[in-house]
């Protein structure tokens, strides 16, 4: 067998943002070209297509993942949420309010990757101190705001958790099930 | 940029993942995380014409206590590995090294047996399981083979797995009473590939060293034994004339490449410094 001079398909199952999608679907595409392509979700963004600026960072079965990493074949029977998801928790709430709030944003094309990637630190390293936000948040680059107004967003979210801002939404532990 | 066109199949069983590999050949390749191979493939650095997934073998993903060992899944996720109580107890070179692994977006997908299948000079599990003195669990159509991980690590990017064969486990023996661990790396950023890396491990009694292993990383084409500043480290009491000796001898023994951002002396350097603070560690806790 040599390399396909047409490109091979599969039909995959992919729960989206809540909402089970069908979509057939190039075996070589990648999850984040699928969620913006396949499923119409632009939210998410590409940047270098090799891993190491996380602006395609999505959640696959409620871990962040880099959306350029994972085929969409690999994704067939997962569930997938991105930043445009229609119930987002109050901590993606809180961190997009804090972005505003802190200017964490000016183009806003790594935004959702940096949210998603917060979202993750917030929700399974509370005690994070500043020096560890950024440990967590160097997986995402950002060409605009040099980073401390991130940063703060994070930390002041952080700060709102220890006060019990989101008491009444337990963080569930990652799904065992995994592509 | 996008990958090449290649087709795509779920492998059921390690059975059937081997008969697809015997059908295929070079033309297919394994994937289980998928965070280097996918990377290479959307540059096109490589064009299989198929990809047989194995992240489904449930059987090959746990961390647990075997007897004397830890038993480590090839399909455990670095970050599993990271936030296991059990590698934190039995195995704390392993929760110390996690988190220098790329960021935490790959460290959830990638996988432990991938990392050590592959080999890269600059990974961080080869170094470790080779200061641990792990052995590495082979698995193919004819059965199961152990390899000792002195043995496992041949070349750049070469290990001693044949075509067709699947990394299944890697049996790491516990820390023992009186047994120190240490894993540091040095980098430009956090999450680089390292420039210099140290994984090591001691017994401590009183300020001797026994048993003492230095795995190095990224100071040569595969993890690196500093068997001479090793042998340097023990017996006697440690004191700076040991220090002095073992720092020599570990300067006539590594012999590394210049690397994009560093030359041949500065890595070195950079060595026996990881050294130095290694040592200090371990003579401390």
């Amino acid at each position: 067998m040599k390399t396909p001079t047409d490109s091979p398909t599969r039909r995959v199952r992919v729960e989206v943002n809540g909402t089970p999608l069908v979509r057939e679907v190039e075996c070589r595409k990648h999850l984040i070209d699928f969620l913006r392509e396949d499923c119409g979700l632009k939210g998410s963004h590409l940047g270098c297509e090799h891993g190491v600026c996380g602006a395609c960072t999505v959640r696959l079965d409620g871990q962040i993942v880099r959306g350029c990493l994972v085929l969409a074949a690999q994704a067939d029977g997962h569930r997938v949420d991105t930043v445009e998801t229609p119930t987002p928790g109050k901590r993606l709430k809180a961190l997009q309010d804090a972005f505003v709030e802190h200017n964490a944003l000016q183009c806003g094309y790594c935004t959702p990757g940096m949210l998603m990637a917060a979202l993750e630190l917030v929700e399974h390293k509370p005690e994070a101190d500043r020096a560890q936000v950024r440990e967590w948040m160097s997986g995402n680059y950002c060409r605009c705001t040099g980073y401390h107004a991130i940063v703060d967003a994070v930390c002041a979210v952080l700060e709102q958790q220890k006060a019990g801002r989101f008491a009444d939404e337990p963080v569930d532990s990652a799904d065992e099930v995994r592509a | 940029m996008k990958s090449p066109a290649f087709d795509y199949i779920r492998a059921d069983s390690p059975q059937h993942a081997f008969e697809l590999l015997a059908k295929h050949g070079d033309d297919a390749r394994v994937i289980a995380g998928g965070q280097t191979l996918l990377a290479t493939l959307n540059m096109r650095l490589s064009q299989p014409a198929l990809l047989v997934d194995i992240a489904g073998f449930g059987a090959w993903r746990g961390i647990a206590v075997q007897g004397p060992t830890l038993r480590i899944g090839a399909l455990a996720r670095h970050s599993e590995v990271e936030s296991s109580p059990l590698v934190a107890r039995h195995a704390p070179l392993l929760a110390q090294a996690a988190p220098h692994i790329a960021h935490r977006a790959i460290r959830n997908l990638g996988t432990f047996g991938g990392a050590l299948a592959y080999a890269d000079p600059a990974a961080e599990w080869p170094a470790c399981v080779l200061a641990l003195d792990a052995t590495l669990v082979i698995a193919s159509a004819k059965g199961e083979r152990r390899v000792a991980a002195a043995d496992f690590f041949q070349g750049l990017y070469t290990t001693a797995m044949q075509p067709g064969e699947l990394l299944m486990a890697c049996e790491i023996p516990l820390i023992a009473d009186g047994e120190r661990q240490h894993f540091s790396e040095l980098s430009r950023r956090q999450g680089d590939y390292a420039v210099a890396g140290l994984a090591a491990r001691a017994k401590v009694v009183g300020s001797r060293l026994r048993e003492v292993r230095l795995a190095f990383l990224s100071l040569g084409d595969r993890p690196i034994r500093a068997r001479a500043a090793e042998a340097a480290l023990q017996g006697g009491t440690f004191d700076d004339a040991r220090l002095a000796q073992a720092d020599a001898a570990l300067r006539a023994e590594l012999d590394p490449f210049d690397d994009l951002t560093h030359s041949a002396a500065a890595k070195k350097q950079l060595a026996a410094t990881l050294m130095r603070r290694a040592v200090a560690a371990l003579l401390q806790r």
